[in-house]
């Protein structure tokens, strides 16, 4: 089974440095990440949700070295990616893609189409000149549903969903491996988000893609995902199977997640679980575990000794002193 | 059923741009009881917005104006209101709370000053027994320690807490309609449980109407009696919140529900995702609007644009297929299209 995993995060932390005072000094860290691990296996989407502020994102760009780790480990391949020399870096990013949220703030406006989605592919040597490079952008427009015509357009001349393909072809370029999907569907509308979904899950079929899926919707995350992480102010507090987390959720924070989202169905009576409070910052982080001022089920325990991720049911794994 | 409370019909909304006429909202009708919550929802731009805005009579003249249509409040025309008129009415028996919580608070004052604002000028009571009203407010909504919270700056509470703050800012005076746009859609899900519950609970405490404005169809399940379905400027579907979850008849009703992921779906269920994008308010179809987009459209549709019909009561559509001449000439029977929902 060991070969079978593509991505592997151990202990990953990434801290914020704080300044104040009037030397601007560092006066404490934001721990954005704090120590998370969890493995991809090849092929498989797995999904990691939680509210904003989580770490979702961090952990996201950290793992890709657009930001760098506090501490931690990335095993890509087998190759700790984040020992890796800037040069050797690069060769092996090109594995791993990485999609934005804003399909506005993500593509270079003063960049056509062309050179948004071929520019990887000149660095990379992979094409020698312009002609060849139009011919691949034209292909991969097409594969993401845009008209290979269009490729001298700029990014002002299309819709959000459009422009939201324009980053996927981009991420597909190179061949990853691995694309990271950073909240790819939240700014798009409701009847575009479906679109750019099944298109993922097309593209995920035809090049064997595996995807770390990104987002704060539980129900799209449901919909995508082979596996789902939860992740609370910096820490993964339960992961499972798609079906064993969503029918059987163990800790109470996924429990009360999962109760709070609103269902379109107006025949449907649940009880729903209303948290008090909001999330506390990442700044200071609650001692022991870190959603024990939110919970109903707190014990002495909860407050002094943090919890630890640990399997209770082959491959569910969950973060809580209720679970001992 | 109580009595109606406000009633819009025909509302038309356009604005005059550079670029060309706008047309936001474009034959709007619905009602709302008193009491009762009504759910508006449609994508960007549909202009779900402006319509609420229309209500308020807060369209900023030029670009934008209110060209055709009534908007009867407790008997009375809003649309022929003066001025002072309709500030009397604004924060008093109709308020509104906005999506964006930081922006719709004025960051240089307390949110104490700007809630007893309003009380002030429309109660007439002195600063204060008004900061005491406020403090009183803030505890019904729900935040901790009001006494203090209510000298602080918006910037001092989270997006929730902000959101809670401009909900009492909108009670403040007992309105008897409050218009809630896209009031959950930048706080987190469990934050948005929070308010919903909140705006559920006190509605039935003061007795208000609610006109509920969303793009998100788990919101409008969850809190309205009736809905109107918005596409392109145009209401293209009114009914009970569960004939239009269960019994949807507009194409884009349908077309919407299939398309969104849902909790309760089994896994490996593929989305039925609508063909094409949403069209450019500059240069909208002819005809019906969604035709483009539609499964069912024939040439009618492209040509001649449809009315509003009755259909049941309490069920208003505006799609060809119920018209009863021209319903032959579609391939497919009335009974099919609602087939089509499972």
């Amino acid at each position: 089974m060991e070969n079978n995993i593509l991505l592997k995060v151990k202990n990953l932390r990434k801290y914020f440095p704080v300044r104040g005072g009037i030397f601007s000094k560092i006066i404490g860290y934001v721990q954005a990440v704090d120590g998370i691990s969890f493995d991809i296996k090849k092929g498989e989407t797995l999904g990691l949700v939680g509210e904003s502020g989580c770490g979702k994102t961090t952990t996201g760009r950290t793992i890709i070295r657009l930001l760098e780790p506090t501490a931690g480990e990335v095993d890509f391949e087998g190759e700790n990616f984040f020992k890796l020399s800037k040069e050797k870096l690069r060769k092996v990013r090109r594995n791993i893609q990485i999609i934005f949220q804003d399909p506005f703030g993500s593509l270079n406006p003063r960049m056509t189409v062309g050179d948004i989605v071929g520019e990887s592919l000149l660095i990379h040597n992979i094409v020698k000149n312009n002609k060849e490079k139009e011919e691949i952008v034209k292909d991969l427009l097409e594969t993401v549903g845009l008209n290979a015509g269009h490729i001298r357009r700029y990014p002002h001349e299309f819709s959000g969903g459009q422009r939201q393909r324009i980053g996927i072809a981009r991420a597909l370029a190179l061949r990853p491996k691995l694309v990271i999907c950073d909240e790819p569907v939240s700014a798009l509308d409701v009847s575009i988000q479906a679109q750019v979904i099944n298109l993922l899950e097309e593209l995920q079929e035809k090049f064997h893609l595996t995807y770390l899926f990104i987002a704060h919707d539980l129900s799209v995350v449901k919909h995508i995902s082979n596996r789902v992480a939860v992740m609370y102010l910096g820490k993964i507090v339960e992961l499972a199977s798609t079906y064993e987390l969503y029918e059987n959720p163990q800790h109470p924070y996924t429990k009360a997640l999962l109760s709070a989202v609103p269902i379109p169905d107006p025949t449907l009576k649940r009880q729903r679980i209303v948290l008090d409070g909001d999330v506390p910052s990442p700044f200071k982080p609650p001692t022991g575990c870190r959603f024990h001022p939110r919970c109903k089920y707190i014990k002495p325990i909860c407050r002094q000794e943090e919890p630890k991720l640990i399997d209770i049911n082959g491959g569910h794994y969950v973060a809580c002193h209720l679970e001992r | 059923m109580g009595k109606i409370l406000l009633q819009v019909k025909g509302l038309k909304t356009y604005f005059y741009t550079d670029d060309g006429v706008v047309k936001a909202v474009d034959g709007v009708d619905f009602t709302i009881r008193k009491g009762e919550t009504l759910g508006m929802v449609g994508e960007s731009g549909c202009g779900k917005s402006v319509s609420a805005l229309s209500i308020l009579r807060l369209i900023q003249e030029p670009p934008g104006k209110i060209i055709d249509g009534e908007i009867w409040f407790k008997g009375e025309d809003l649309l022929k209101k003066s001025p002072e008129q309709m500030r009397k009415i604004r924060g008093n028996d109709i308020s509104m709370i906005f999506q964006e919580p930081m922006t719709s608070l004025n960051p240089v004052y307390t949110i104490g000053e700007q809630i007893s604002e309003a009380i002030i000028l429309h109660q007439k009571l002195d600063k204060e027994k008004a900061l005491k009203k406020t403090v009183e407010m803030l505890r019904l909504v729900g935040i901790p320690t009001p006494e203090t919270r209510v000298h602080e700056y918006p910037h001092e509470l989270s997006g929730g807490q902000r959101q809670r703050a401009m909900i009492a800012m909108a009670l403040s005076c007992n309105p008897d309609l409050l218009i809630a746009d896209e009031p959950t859609t930048a706080l987190d899900v469990t934050i948005q449980a929070q308010i919903l519950e909140l705006i559920k609970k006190l509605k039935d405490e003061i007795g208000m109407s609610v006109l509920m404005i969303t793009h998100d169809l788990g919101v409008i399940a969850e809190v309205s009696d009736n809905v109107v379905v918005v596409y392109a400027g145009k209401a293209v579907e009114y009914a009970d919140v569960v004939s239009i979850f269960k019994n949807p008849r507009h194409p884009y009703t349908m077309a919407l529900q299939n398309s969104i992921p849902r909790l309760t779906d089994k896994q490996g269920k593929k989305l039925d995702a609508i063909q094409g994008g949403i069209p450019d308010p500059l240069a909208l179809p002819s005809g019906c609007k969604f035709h483009p987009r539609c499964k069912f459209a024939i040439d009618l549709c492209k040509k001649e644009e449809p009315e509003l019909e009755k259909i049941e009561d309490n069920h208003i559509v505006r799609c060809w297929i119920y018209n009863k001449d021209k319903a032959k000439e579609f391939k497919v029977k009335q009974e099919v299209v609602s087939i089509t929902q499972e």
